[in-house]
């Protein structure tokens, strides 16, 4: 590559990745300035943080944070378990009927809880649970591509490992759980990060079975608290927009490359 | 490695058994939530709900309806405009994103990360922000065309120009997810081929385009239809930006069901709607997995 096009590629590159960043920047300015700065971006506007204050007053997002962290908590916390044992099952044992089950459990990958709306409210109505957390979280806790992801794994542990806790006396139950949890430590990581990222941000389902402040999450409170008819100050909005992303964008800072390769895993199933 | 060998405690009959109780309890809620709801769904189809609230069996008409029901070839149309709009673009943006990141670039890190952020937000949050950007006349779009003494315009608001509106943010919001999976399909590229290409005197686009892009093309074809799935499933944007409108000119399949289920509460016509989704999502599926097993054998 000549030296010219490289510099040329390099300018270009920054430019793009500054201009991806506009809409972020904007949500930030427009969060820590007072409203009159809202349209107009002078550097030397004062920064305030009166605009979270009066999100935080106008609107119980302490109550909606309580909600997302025990959803997100108590999705991944099934999720871990009941897809551990299922793909043991899958991973370890021979058993009549185990590849149709399988293939039942992939049909979960191309028909997600998503777009099954209509007949999980009425699942969920039929259960008594509507507008509760647990409502949230029912389509989601059996994830086929958390069975997938930990079969993949299981497969993948030595047999010679399996069969020194055996002569031990370990019962199945013991060897998963000292033998193929521990060794599937990374996957448990990805997998987690993928369930955390979706279901914090996840919006359609929480919203039709949600009608409360007690259920509603994050997603749900902020499209609430941003409708055109409560007259709320842009400012204010975006200040509560911020609030609802930050979490997750600092965890995202932090562990940029967990995230990264977590994503990537999630995508190439 | 050794070969797997199934595990075996106890007597066989214990052993049949065993593997069932660990699939159980992932198996019970696989079954309410994806296989009954399924199969409810389609069932559903063939019935209507009369006003006392009693079901009738319709045969076929709810799909007779679909078919001449004009706002659900509207809603299919605009899932394509939808798909063909942020499909192709985002594609190339994430390819061309993943060559300049995988460069020796000053501040690499930083401008992958700019490139990625957006994927990681709530789209909920997304449209918060973009709502803004189009706002007429206060908007950032409508101010920069002000300093051009353009006037303001209803963006989102006008059925000439929403679609894009939303086509230009939700390639802002996936292109940088899909670079992630070019970045890594270079990272795999043998480093020679560039070196020999260099030693013939390829220059960079002829090198580009017959060797990187070709090797590429697994790649493009899984991002592809990934993306097409995807399209499929994201509406969170249309409840807070357009509600589908103006005339459902922004609104997709999966938006009209949710219309059709919770505020017009026509349960039978959204599972007929929802039948079109399904055929939809399994056929990408299928090409999904065809193309997943061709490239396990290449392996």
């Amino acid at each position: 590559m000549t030296r010219r096009n490289g510099t040329l590629a390099s300018v270009a590159a920054w430019f793009l990745a500054l201009v991806w960043l506009v809409p972020l920047a904007y949500a930030f300015w427009s969060a820590m300035h007072p409203a009159a700065y809202a349209t107009s971006f002078n550097p030397l506007a004062p920064l305030t943080f009166e605009n979270f204050v009066r999100a935080w007053q106008q609107a119980p997002f302490a109550r909606y944070y309580v909600n997302t962290l025990m959803l997100v908590s108590l999705i991944l916390a099934t999720q871990l378990v009941l897809c551990t044992l299922a793909a043991y099952a899958f991973a370890r044992f021979t058993f009549r009927g185990r590849d149709l089950a399988f293939f039942l459990v992939l049909l979960q990958l191309m028909i997600m809880p998503d777009v099954l709306i209509v007949e999980n409210y009425r699942m969920v109505s039929a259960l008594g649970v509507l507008d509760t957390i647990p409502a949230i979280a029912l389509p989601y806790m059996a994830s086929a591509f958390g069975i997938f992801l930990l079969r993949q794994t299981f497969k993948s542990v030595p047999n010679e490992l399996v069969d020194a806790a055996r002569i031990e006396g370990a019962s199945a139950i013991q060897i998963l759980w000292r033998v193929y949890v521990p060794l599937g430590k990374s996957t448990y990581i990805a997998f987690g990060l993928v369930s955390v990222s979706y279901h914090w941000n996840n919006f359609l389902w929480p919203l039709i079975v949600t009608n409360s402040v007690n259920s509603r999450p994050l997603t749900v409170g902020l499209a609430v608290f941003g409708a055109p008819e409560t007259g709320v100050d842009w400012s204010v909005i975006t200040a509560a927009t911020v609030m609802t992303m930050l979490p997750l964008l600092v965890a995202f800072l932090l562990f940029q490359r967990q995230f990264v390769q977590s994503f990537m895993r999630a995508g190439l199933r | 490695m050794t070969k797997p060998s199934p595990e075996r405690w106890g007597s066989p009959l214990w052993m049949s058994v065993y593997p069932w109780l660990l699939l159980l309890p992932a198996a019970v809620l696989l079954i309410a939530f994806t296989h009954y709801p399924i199969l409810a769904t389609l069932y559903e189809t063939f019935f209507v709900t009369r006003r006392n609230g009693q079901s009738t069996f319709i045969g076929m008409d709810n799909y007779r309806a679909m078919l001449e029901d004009p706002v659900f070839w509207q809603v299919l149309h605009n899932n394509a405009v939808f798909a063909l709009g942020t499909i192709p673009t985002s594609i190339a943006l994430a390819l061309v994103m993943a060559l300049w990141v995988n460069r020796n670039l000053r501040g690499r890190a930083f401008v992958r990360l700019a490139y990625f952020t957006p994927t990681i937000l709530p789209m909920i949050a997304v449209a918060n922000i973009w709502l803004f950007f189009y706002t007429p006349d206060y908007g950032l779009l409508d101010q920069l065309r002000g300093l051009f003494g353009l006037a303001g315009h209803n963006w989102l608001g006008d059925q000439r120009t929403v679609m894009a509106c939303l086509i230009v943010m939700v390639i802002w919001k996936e292109a940088g997810f899909f670079m992630i999976f070019y970045l890594a399909a270079l990272q795999q590229m043998p480093p020679e081929l560039e070196e020999a290409a260099a030693v013939e005197g390829a220059g960079t686009w002829h090198f580009f385009r017959r060797v990187t892009f070709p090797l590429l093309m697994p790649t493009t074809l899984f991002v592809a239809v990934n993306a097409v799935i995807n399209s499929f499933k994201l509406v969170d944007h249309l409840v807070i930006m357009t509600k589908g409108g103006p005339n459902n000119a922004s609104s997709l399949l999966l938006y009209y069901i949710y219309e059709v289920a919770f505020t017009f509460q026509d349960r039978p016509y959204a599972a007929t709607l929802t039948m079109t989704l399904l055929l939809i999502l399994v056929v990408a599926a299928l090409i999904k997995f065809a193309y997943l097993e061709r490239r396990i054998h290449y392996q």
